[in-house]
């Protein structure tokens, strides 16, 4: 299946790009998303960034479908 | 109660003439502004960007908790978004209570979930020409420096 990926601030820049479509054999997890972006990021980014799904933090064990919108949040820093 | 991100600049007395009413005995105003430095490098400006949707969301929902915590729900909250030149308000937060602990209290609470939940970013823009993302996870690059 395929997901698409939002990224943002240092793991828009590592990508080169706002989002990404990754194809996962499911059942896939949150993990497993993060786990692929990681690699495709390289070493420069954030470590432990968060992770939602549907615009609410997600747990690192919960499954993804196709339809879901996905997105990586690397430490906020507003204000 | 009114959150918004924006992308003009912020007018704080607007925020605060939405908040005021008759049995209001106490106004807090928060502004949160760009600084000329930061970590010990010269600051020019600061960019700021969001996944607006989650974090419209998830600055609605802390508004929310603050009206439930608070007993209020004379509060307006914004926060700008796109390119800030040094002063500016990025963040403007009004409250306004019966009384002067949750007016303060209400507002403390909100900068600060504000900080550690919505999925805002800023690139910092130093003096040097150089630009990066803020990783407030990150350890300090200054080691020296008293006062910091």
């Amino acid at each position: 299946m395929l997901v698409r990926v939002l990224l943002f601030a240092s793991y828009a820049d590592a990508l080169g790009a706002e989002s990404i479509g990754l194809e996962l054999q499911p059942p896939a997890r949150v993990r497993d998303v993060l786990a692929e972006v990681k690699r495709r990021a390289g070493p420069t980014v954030p470590p432990s960034p968060l992770v939602a799904v549907n615009a609410e933090y997600a747990d690192l064990d919960r499954l993804v479908e196709a339809s879901d919108e996905v997105a990586i949040i690397p430490p906020v820093a507003g204000g | 109660m009114r959150t918004a991100l924006v992308e003009r600049p912020i007018d704080p007395a607007q925020l605060l003439a939405e908040v005021a009413a008759d049995g209001s005995g106490a106004t807090s105003l928060f502004l949160g502004t760009v600084r000329d430095v930061n970590d010990g490098r010269a600051v020019t400006g600061i960019e700021y960007s969001a996944y607006a949707r989650m974090a419209e969301a998830e600055l609605h929902r802390i508004a929310g908790e603050a009206v439930e915590r608070f007993a209020t729900d004379r509060i307006a909250v914004e926060h700008r978004l796109g390119e800030l030149g040094l002063g500016e308000v990025s963040v403007a937060i009004a409250v306004s209570h019966a009384r002067r602990a949750p007016a303060l209290e209400a507002s403390r609470f909100i900068i600060e979930e504000l900080k550690r939940r919505v999925p805002i970013w800023k690139r910092e823009h130093y003096a040097d020409g150089t630009r990066e993302w803020v990783d407030p996870t990150a350890p300090a690059r200054s080691t020296t420096g008293a006062g910091r």
